[in-house]
């Protein structure tokens, strides 16, 4: 995505970088491309032999969680493994369909570790920390040797080498893809690594179960509080250290391409318990989804955006254009992405397509039913390519698009519009991917990220993988060294404390009796969200949502009905925790969007734009993560500055012209 | 739409269930099949009655949790998709539509229409994987793999362990989930190590969860919804006769 690349070339002087207490991002120092091998010296180790005394729990079992659990079983520590889930082959980094990118050049078109390092943190618009991020690319070549070799069957040449594809407007090719199950084939390298731990005995694993608290002891994180979700069991877990990875909270939009399960208990939980929350309003809009047809919407199905390869995205030109779309002639069509982007055209990123699709609507140039939706048009490429070629390419995801919508995309252009599909926020954490919990560190898509503003495509299973593969295996054997394995049972009064909130909080939520199911709640919130928190924000929006999120919280603890029992399999009881969560994570969210009053990435304050329309960033006012601290009232939290430094990379205003 | 439903209702692994008749009365054809049980669940909930429980995540035909079967054919009539990728478009007005669990003695009904299928993961336990710790791994390219290889290799590997091949089959058979998983690893250059050692292990757990045996009749891959294909099985037996020539013993 490097337009101007000679900028690489420039390192400006470092900042001096004032660390808040319980900031310090802990980066070392030096050349960037020696900090990484240098921490890892620096690191303590924990000798073989003692390796099975720490107990590490990890909950999700995602690529970052699954890697994580399986990977640190190798090594010896004894782990406990938790998923929501019936088997952790299902967790959702099983739907990523496009690819996975890693700096190894095979194609040699001027790929390497820096410009991935250059492109992300460009990309995330400079809310990404540098040392982070440059990390995440050298790791990147590792993860597809590791993967390769676990028997994931990546595409291949002809020739038998790995075969790679340019995605999400990457300049290089750096993707690897396995067809457009990229994902799914990950996830099961991960959780054929886990089995093989599980066989062994060095992981237990907990499916069918749902962390609902976190225990502190002495400031630091040691257990959790789980609940079986066959028997309604409460039950306490003790270890040495805790990870979450969970995953992201794009469900409190509703609406979401996220499987319906994906919620931020375990992460909101643990920020109501001292986490700091980075930059929760960090969050991506996917440009290609199908859209909505009626209030009877579960979720929003994505499709790849290596259709925006082939596809070309249009609207008519005249409003309220109801004719079919193949008896609209070329002159009266807006294809408006080549025309205001001529460089990038329809492979622009994600937030600018996404924004520009919404723009269009609003104009009152939608299409299909409610008027909310683009067309995705491959006539072009049929005539150019032929069809066999378009179906060689993308059968699968015209299959699914015929599936859903009972139109033929081969005939008749796809419609699509946007859906949420990632938040780059989560809980902030260091270098080490330590939470500000001592004790708690926090993967993938759990955390605020090595993405910034704006990730990337094919960029979140590489951060999940690296995470789980090689960074925590290191930086929780540091801090396990530091510390006496074992000496606590769940006999503490703080276990049994937690014990006691969580299944207070669940009578509660079954007595309370009212009128409104859980789902609507749900889905009046996502409403919100989505509207004033959305692909664009404004203050008076913000403000508005953040009057009506807590008076709606309010009405769900009066007015929810959660039918059943606490001691049995109850799927309404488990969404109402969900709900309850994000009814108070989306005032955070609301928070943050109304203090930033910069536009950055896929954060779009409308205050904040240049004339053209595009993002404005503020980098003299807003060059820092968000880290938000619970204080007891949801209304206030506390904002702490994590300031961003950039040697390397010198901030400079994206344009895709 | 208006939908007469016969669903089966289980209250939990140690009580009888018993097959109980719904209305769907504001059906759209755009609906999901999972979108019109949960307008069906809304009504249920505001009549104080206790919503069907049913298992489902992604909601987009990758994860494999959902399950149903649907009119006695497992994810319903349309083939090559799972239950939540089919739309009431594949219905008619006036249908009735019977939903019940997958049945299988190795897959215990939980509650309702959910059923535990952890004997998968222990069938993978047993040795579906490749014994390749992090760390341990050469370049990618170190290896070249035939694209032809990798092709079948990944026709294999698209198996989302929803179980729907078990739920067919008339003898309880995990044969092509077991295949599925043997002929992904064993095509790869990378499998080939423990190849026998592997098919011998996978097989012996398959029949001590209670699995039944393969027959060969066909009905798990035509509702499977990847299609892994048939082949699979064929592999999985030649690979298994040629660990029974060099003496393999299953050893899990």
């Amino acid at each position: 995505m490097s337009d101007t690349t000679s900028e690489t070339t420039t390192r400006t002087t470092t900042r001096t970088v004032e660390f808040v207490k319980g900031l310090e991002s802990k980066a070392p120092g030096g050349p960037i491309e020696q900090r990484w091998d240098k921490h890892r010296f620096e690191m303590k180790l924990v000798n073989p032999a003692n390796r099975r005394r720490y107990t590490v729990i990890v909950v999700g079992s995602g690529l970052a969680g699954g890697a994580a659990a399986a990977t640190l079983g190798e090594q010896g520590y004894n782990v406990l493994c938790f998923c929501y889930q019936d088997s952790p082959r299902r967790a959702h980094s099983i739907a990523a369909q496009g690819g996975i990118n890693a700096a190894k050049n095979y194609r040699n078109d001027g790929d390497s570790v820096f410009r991935l390092f250059y492109d992300t943190v460009k990309g995330g618009d400079f809310r990404a920390r540098e040392s982070n991020v440059y990390r995440l690319a050298q790791v990147s070549v590792n993860i597809i040797d590791q993967c390769v070799a676990q028997g994931v069957p990546f595409a291949r040449e002809y020739g038998g080498y790995l075969d790679n594809r340019s995605f999400g407007g990457a300049q290089v090719s750096r993707t690897f893809y396995a067809r457009g199950q990229t994902g799914q084939q990950l996830l099961l390298g991960a959780y054929q690594a886990l089995e093989r731990q599980i066989a062994a005995g060095s992981v237990k694993m907990f499916p069918r179960t749902e962390m609902l608290d976190l225990v502190l002891v002495d400031g630091r994180a040691r257990g959790i509080i789980t609940r079986d979700m066959v028997t309604g069991k409460v039950e306490r877990h003790v270890a040495d250290a805790v990870v979450l990875a969970t995953g992201g909270y794009g469900n409190v939009f509703y609406l979401s391409t996220n499987a319906k399960g994906c919620n931020t208990t375990a992460i909101w939980r643990a920020h109501r318990r001292g986490a700091f929350f980075g930059n929760p309003c960090f969050t991506q809009i996917h440009p290609t989804c199908i859209p909505v047809t009626g209030d009877h919407q579960s979720k929003l199905t994505l499709m790849s955006e290596s259709l925006r390869n082939d596809g070309r995205i249009w609207v008519p030109k005249k409003r309220g254009d109801t004719r079919d779309p193949r008896q609209i002639p070329e002159s009266e069509r807006d294809y408006y992405l080549e025309e205001r982007y001529p460089s990038f055209g329809n492979l622009v990123p994600r937030d600018v397509a996404s924004r520009n699709a919404k723009q269009v609507c609003d104009e009152g140039r939608g299409v299909g039913p409610g008027g909310l939706g683009v067309y995705l048009d491959f006539a072009d490429s049929i005539k150019r390519l032929g069809k066999a070629k378009i179906v060689e390419r993308y059968g699968n995801l015209f299959d699914m698009y015929a599936q859903i919508t009972g139109e033929n995309p081969y005939e008749t252009p796809m419609r699509i519009y946007p859906a949420i599909h990632y938040t780059m926020g989560g809980l902030w954490v260091d270098y080490n991917l330590m939470s500000t919990i001592p004790g708690l560190f926090v993967a993938g898509e759990a955390n605020f990220s090595d993405h910034g503003a704006n990730r990337l495509g094919a960029s979140a299973l590489m951060q999940g993988l690296a995470d789980g593969y090689f960074v925590l295996p290191y930086t929780i054997a540091n801090f396990l060294a530091q510390i006496k394995p074992g000496n606590l049972d769940t006999g503490h009064v703080a276990f049994a404390e937690a014990e006691a909130e969580v299944a207070q909080r669940t009578q509660q939520l079954l007595q309370i009796n009212g009128k409104r199911t859980v789902d609507s709640f749900h889905r009046e919130l996502g409403k919100i969200i989505w509207d004033e928190c959305g692909m664009a924000r404004n203050e008076a929006g913000l403000r508005k949502a953040l009057q009506r999120i807590p008076e709606l919280r309010e009405e769900f603890w009066q007015n929810v009905r959660v039918p059943g029992e606490s001691g049995e399999l109850n799927q309404e009881l488990e969404k109402a925790g969900r709900v309850a969560d994000f009814l108070e994570l989306g005032e955070l969210m609301c928070i943050d969007a109304l203090t930033r009053t910069e536009s950055c990435g896929g954060h779009f304050r409308e205050e904040s734009q240049t004339e053209d329309g595009e993002a404005l960033r503020d980098d003299a006012n807003f060059s820092f993560v968000s880290a938000w601290e619970y204080t007891g009232n949801l209304a206030k939290p506390e904002l702490h500055k994590e300031p961003l430094a950039f040697e390397y990379v010198k901030p400079s205003q994206r344009s895709y012209k | 739409m208006k939908l007469t439903l016969k669903v089966w209702r289980q209250k939990n692994s140690k009580t009888p269930g018993e097959f109980k008749t719904y209305a769907a009365d504001h059906v759209s054809p755009d609906m999901s099949f999972l979108e019109m049980l949960d307008v069906v669940n809304q009504d249920l909930i505001v009549k104080g009655d206790e919503p069907i429980a049913f298992d489902h995540d992604c909601r987009e035909g990758i994860c494999g949790m959902c399950s149903l079967m649907i009119n006695g054919v497992a994810h319903g009539p349309k083939k090559a998709i799972t239950t939540c990728q089919l739309h009431m478009r594949s219905f008619s007005d006036g249908d009735t539509i019977t939903i019940e669990p997958w049945r299988a003695m190795p897959f215990p009904i939980m509650k309702d229409l959910v059923v535990d299928r952890s004997s998968f993961d222990r069938i993978i336990q047993a040795g579906g994987y490749i014994s390749a710790s992090t760390g341990s791994a050469p370049d990618g390219n170190a290896i070249p793999v035939a694209k032809q290889d990798a092709d079948k290799a990944m026709d294999a590997a698209a198996c989302i362990g929803c179980g729907a091949c078990v739920a067919a089959c008339p003898n309880g058979s995990a044969m092509l989930f077991t295949a599925a998983k043997v002929a992904h690893l064993g095509f790869l250059p990378q499998g080939q190590a423990e190849r026998h050692q592997r098919v011998v292990n996978m097989v012996a757990t398959q029949d001590a969860e209670g699995f039944g045996n393969c027959t060969n009749i066909g009905e798990c891959s035509s509702v499977c919804p990847k299609e892994i294909s048939l082949d699979t099985i064929a592999r999985l037996n030649r690979d298994l006769v040629v660990a029974a020539l060099k003496g393999v013993e299953a050893n899990v």
